[in-house]
């Protein structure tokens, strides 16, 4: 195993800084999109609160790959050029966008309901109250199951690997195609996802800890 | 620093996975000796391809795999085990095809595989039972013509993850960009959406697709010499004999004549032999 990860240690190396391109660019936007729809699944109007629900419950039950084959072969034909790596990415952000929806909305609706009636009674609107009373604690009802979803999207990306998104799971396909040594590469590349997930993991935790 | 050694716990087991795995599995199945067992019972098992018109496709309506290379398999059974001979079939892909043999699940491969020195340092090859040539598959109108078109900065050339025509383009055209994909279906929709420019395997598989989609035409002729072998694994040279004999004897009696007149015969275009 070692003489693979030597000898390829530069196809496997640029596989792991994609993973993590992706999984960085997936995290980023999948907490933004996630937390919107959660906001809109909550919303007071019905329209607004339709669609929330409409996106969550479509993306959180396709497949990720079926998503992703979508921006991959779909897309193209039609509207416009989509890479590998660029369709992998949008579709892991969708995809987990929804579960991070779900997460939040959980995590707003178990703050107690009269912590948003005290804050009405002070005069604060309902968005002030929103943002500054209930959102905050909201946040840290949902760091752990966020973690979870977080360590999920790093491990989800290796979708990439099916649309020649060059990641780590690519180039481990790669690899093992060209030496035949299967086990030993998988083994190696395994290692490089817990190079990834085991700092996130442990960083989650800590957080958990200073929150609580 | 006993959080710092439970941090690296599973790292450790992972470790001690390998080398578990290493250490073990000392008579594996693909050691036993693979004639004698199909012998006993009156199946061999075949690792084909069910993504590749012409050689081996999964057929929707029946939901069975048929193909030149599927009636090989099965006509190769029954040279060896008689009228009754079972040949059971197993799919796989390129980049599978290999650790399957190797691992025990299937007891040969006949999946449009090019007989190549690498390969052979892992696997045992019986004599070329066809001869397939390098080529490309482009748009019909496209303005490459082969191979040496494609040679400049940014070409995106599509292929398949564990076939030897990806390394093989890199030699024709260095410049471009190639892109794996899983198995040849992927591929050829990639084409068809414009991941790519042109896909590149051997001749015999993109008559396949281009019978499929006549918009899409093989472009420029084979630019290499692929001759396609049945692999065993190494250490069973009994079987492979019998194979080879099997094939011969077909070729012989005009059974081989056959089943490449079944498959090939109506294919505009298609020559046997590439160059």
């Amino acid at each position: 195993m070692i003489n693979i990860l030597v000898r390829y240690w530069p196809e496997l190396w640029s596989g792991l800084l994609s993973t993590l391109g992706s999984s960085l660019l997936a995290l980023v936007g999948s907490l933004i999109l996630g937390t919107l729809f959660a906001f809109m699944e909550i919303s007071s109007h019905r329209w607004v609160k339709f669609i929330g629900r409409v996106y969550v419950e479509v993306f959180r039950n396709i497949p990720l790959l079926v998503v992703t084959m979508f921006f991959y072969v779909v897309i193209p034909m039609f509207i416009a050029k989509v890479n590998g790596f660029t369709a992998g990415t949008i579709g892991l952000t969708i995809y987990t966008s929804a579960f991070i929806a779900e997460t939040v909305r959980a995590g707003i609706e178990a703050v107690d309901t009269g912590q948003m009636e005290a804050a009405r009674s002070t005069g604060l609107t309902y968005t002030q109250a929103m943002v500054q009373i209930i959102f905050p604690q909201a946040i840290k009802i949902t760091i752990p199951p966020l973690g979870n979803q977080f360590i999920n999207l790093v491990k989800n990306s290796s979708v990439l690997a099916f649309v020649a998104g060059f990641d780590l799971m690519y180039q481990g396909n790669v690899v093992a195609a060209t030496t035949f040594n299967t086990s030993d590469t998988y083994l190696a590349v395994g290692l490089m996802y817990l190079i990834l997930t085991l700092p996130l993991s442990y960083f989650m935790r800590y957080l958990e800890k200073r929150l609580a | 620093m006993k959080k710092f050694v439970r941090y690296l716990l599973p790292v450790a087991f992972l470790f001690s996975l390998v080398l578990i795995l290493s250490g073990c599995g000392k008579k594996s199945l693909s050691q036993q000796d693979v004639l004698t067992n199909d012998r006993q019972s009156n199946t061999i098992t075949w690792g084909v391809k069910a993504d590749t018109r012409l050689f081996g496709l999964m057929n929707i309506k029946t939901g069975k795999v048929q193909g030149f290379d599927i009636d090989m398999a099965r006509a190769i059974t029954k040279q060896i085990l008689g009228k009754n001979g079972k040949a059971k079939l197993v799919q796989v892909t390129s980049n599978t095809r290999i650790p399957l043999l190797k691992n025990g699940n299937v007891d040969a491969l006949i999946a449009t595989m090019t007989i190549t020195p690498d390969r052979a340092k892992v696997v045992d090859f019986s004599e070329p039972y066809f001869h397939a040539g390098q080529a490309i598959l482009v748009k019909k109108g496209s303005s490459i013509k082969n191979i040496r078109d494609l040679n400049y900065k940014g070409a995106q050339i599509l292929g398949v993850q564990g076939s030897n025509s990806v390394q093989n383009v890199r030699k024709y055209a260095p410049k471009a960009n190639i892109l794996e994909l899983s198995d040849y279906a992927q591929a050829f929709t990639a084409l068809k959406s414009g991941q790519g420019v042109a896909l590149t395997t051997d001749n015999g598989i993109l008559y396949g697709m281009s019978v499929e989609d006549p918009n899409y035409v093989v472009a420029g002729g084979a630019f290499t010499k692929e001759p396609y072998g049945i692999a065993v694994n190494k250490g069973q040279k009994p079987f492979l004999r019998k194979v080879n004999a099997a094939v011969k004897q077909m070729k012989k009696t005009g059974e081989y004549q056959k089943i490449v007149n079944k498959w090939f015969g109506n294919v505009q275009g298609f020559e046997e032999g590439g160059n």
